[in-house]
């Protein structure tokens, strides 16, 4: 007898083409019950493109505003006072800042007592939730907004009885459209004890969202009303300055920033509060940071139930294989090439439901950032993360279920009984 | 259609009534070791030498399905092993296909000595020189008969296409090329075995070893999986069938009968 002297045969490798088919194949065969594993996975991506989607058209979308709001405008506003109630700021502090060399420009708002009603037969104990403020000429310049409809406030009517109305006094007051000068037609207002033509509607302010409250009206105006009540002469009616928006040089932000509390107020500086609405836009959008991270967590959980979905789906295969896996094992594949085999096939699964989850969550994004009227960003970084995410987990949840498929004994499974 | 008749062996196989023979059965001759075969200075197909297998805990009730079985398949033979239930037929097909090992006693297949190797060196072993062919057929319900055939060679490291055209030519040897793009259950059960025994083939086993082939499937269907043996044992295959059907061991001219897990005739020629 002759002797032995063969080397052992080294197991040949299946190619990862093959591989791929063969996990595939089952998926295939079964494809109801491969949809409705993968369904898990699928709602968990989705949830996380889905956020990750809107958060990023969201941030485009704030940075083009903010590129063309600018980030450059300081609000300049009173303190808390010492004595509580309503500060105000020094009534040279609009022409000090305006000296400023690297002030572009400033406008202000000026306090005016008073109520402002939709007709004179509105009782006088009833707010309508709109305050008066007489406004500098430049002030739309300043925070470079428009108005909706009609017009600003100009000098050719310096002291004529006309109003411009924020986005939100027009509508608590029940105006919707404006003085038309060549009919004459249009609404007036019952402001602090006149009547006011409507000559505009502002567009929502989105640097100082406070004027959208606010009944515009000029600062000759103001100072008629302010003299009536007080019974002073025009010229000594006292109209302090609330809010001084400044537009400043770019570059020379913070260097303003720092200089603006003296100039404003020099006897008092610690009264003066100077924000910079930019940040306000920004530590907005990242409170929505919080939403992102409970949608994140909520997405987490997804891909977590559907994980276990697949290892229960893939267990499930492997008892119902058995004999499929002694077949392979007679025709030589090795325990590792049937682990390969198993863990390929639960990856394909969660490779589906990641490819079903980029879908939904991309089109729940698009379809949201339309609806915001957002710029549509397609956010790669999201359709990366969540097919990386979907094969980790499928990975992982094969593990368990194609060791198991690698230990079944060939000669039980192949057993006639 | 008989084509070789060899003379009914002297040895005594377990007790056939003789009057069950057709007489134009063809039975697998042992071949005679001619100088001329390329495989003349080769080592045997198979050998067993003092296979035990006992089932069971050291300390509990102790089964042992073989016993001390000792038997050499050589190259272009054709065998039955034949033996009521529970002779140890299954525990033997298991330690000759490699997918279980003996408790003690060695195994060599075409020369190696499976005990001595891994796990995936014997799964290598398999691929390439063992061929099975099962009772129950085992194809893959949802894929083609070529499909089926073409998965008898994945482990063998073979590429796609070549796969898919060496399929297609077993399945012409089996006599089912026209049927290649069948799935198991658009075909009778005759065909499923001819499929599987293409399965068993594809990659040219060292050997192919049958358990029960005729087991399902009905007498006439059974004959024509028998003549297809004989045939491809002409063509120099060599093959095991593992039967508890003296009708079917009597096919073959070489008979190793198994009885209570010791061999009772025909392990050595």
């Amino acid at each position: 007898m002759k002797t032995p002297t063969k080397k052992p045969p080294r197991p040949a490798r299946v190619g990862v083409g093959d591989r791929v088919a063969l996990g595939l194949l089952a998926t295939k065969s079964r494809p109801l019950r491969s949809l409705l594993s993968a369904c898990g996975i699928a709602i968990g991506i989705a949830a996380l493109v889905a956020v990750m989607g809107m958060a990023t058209s969201q941030k485009a979308d704030l940075m083009s505003q903010l590129n063309s709001l600018g980030t450059n405008l300081l609000s300049v506003t009173p303190g808390q006072g010492a004595l509580g109630g309503t500060a105000t700021l020094p009534a040279e502090a609009p022409a000090m800042i305006n000296h400023l060399g690297t002030v572009e420009v400033a406008a202000s708002t000026y306090v005016v007592e008073g109520r402002v009603y939709k007709t004179d037969r509105v009782p006088s104990a009833q707010t309508s939730g709109v305050s008066i403020r007489a406004a500098d000429l430049p002030l739309l310049e300043t925070l470079r907004t428009e108005v909706a409809q009609g017009r600003w406030l100009d000098s050719t009517s310096p002291a004529g009885p006309v109003v411009v109305l924020g986005s939100k006094a027009a509508k608590r007051l029940g105006v919707d459209h404006v003085l038309d000068t060549t009919t004459g037609g249009g609404v007036s207002i019952f402001l602090a004890g006149q009547w006011f033509a409507v000559i505009g509607i502002l567009e929502p302010v989105i640097l100082a969202p406070e004027l959208d409250s606010y009944a515009l009206i000029g600062l000759p105006a103001a100072r008629a009303i302010v003299a009536a009540v007080d019974d002073v002469p025009v010229d000594q009616a006292e109209v302090p300055p609330t809010s001084i928006y400044t537009r400043v040089l770019d570059g020379y932000v913070e260097q303003t920033r720092d200089l603006l509390p003296r100039t404003a107020s020099p006897e008092s500086p610690l009264d003066v509060r100077v924000t910079r609405p930019s940040e306000a836009l920004a530590a907005q959008a990242a409170t929505d940071a919080s939403l992102k991270a409970l949608s994140f967590g909520l997405g987490a959980v997804g891909l977590g139930v559907g994980g276990i979905g697949i290892v229960n789906v893939m267990l499930i295969a492997v008892l119902e294989r058995r004999r499929e896996i002694g077949v392979r094992r007679a025709l030589g594949a090795t325990r590792r090439a049937i682990r390969g085999q198993f863990l390929i096939e639960s990856i394909v699964l969660a490779a589906m439901g990641g490819i079903l989850g980029v879908g939904i969550g991309m089109g729940a994004s698009l379809a949201y950032a339309t609806s915001q009227e957002w710029g549509r960003t397609v956010p790669w970084t999201a359709i990366v993360l969540g097919l990386g995410a979907s094969l980790l987990i499928g990975a992982l949840a094969g593990a368990y279920p194609a060791t198991r498929a690698a230990r079944v004994s060939p000669t039980e499974a192949l057993r006639t009984t | 259609m008989t084509r070789t008749m060899a003379p009914p062996t002297s040895e005594p196989v377990v007790t056939p009534p003789a009057d069950l023979t057709p007489l134009s059965v063809r039975t697998m001759a042992a071949p005679t070791p001619s100088p001329t075969s390329p495989n003349a200075d080769l080592a045997p197909a198979l050998e067993l030498r003092e296979v035990t297998k006992v089932y069971g805990s050291a300390k509990g009730a102790q089964v042992r399905a073989l016993d001390g079985v000792t038997l050499t398949i050589e190259r272009g033979e054709a065998v039955g092993i034949v033996g009521p239930s529970g002779s140890g037929k299954s525990t033997l097909l298991n330690i000759m296909g490699t997918l279980d090992r003996p408790s003690s006693g060695q195994v060599f297949v075409s020369g190696w000595e499976v005990s001595k190797l891994r796990d995936d060196a014997v799964a290598a072993i398999r691929a390439r020189s063992i061929g099975f062919v099962f009772q129950q057929f085992f194809l893959l319900d949802n894929r083609s008969a070529v499909d089926n055939v073409a998965d008898g060679l994945l482990y063998a490291g073979i590429g796609r296409s070549e796969r898919r055209r060496r399929a297609l030519s077993a399945l012409g040897r089996v006599g089912l090329s026209h049927r290649a793009s069948h799935k198991p259950n658009e075909l009778s059960g005759g065909e499923c075995q001819r499929v599987a025994i293409a399965r068993a083939l594809v990659h040219d086993p060292d050997i192919l070893l049958a358990d029960e082939p005729t087991g399902n499937l009905d007498s006439a269907t059974g004959e024509g999986i028998l003549d297809l043996f004989a045939s491809l044992h002409e063509s120099g295959s060599t093959i095991a069938v593992i039967t508890h059907d003296p009708t079917v061991a009597r096919r073959f001219t070489r008979v190793i009968s198994l009885w209570d897990g010791k061999i009772e005739s025909g392990g050595e020629r």
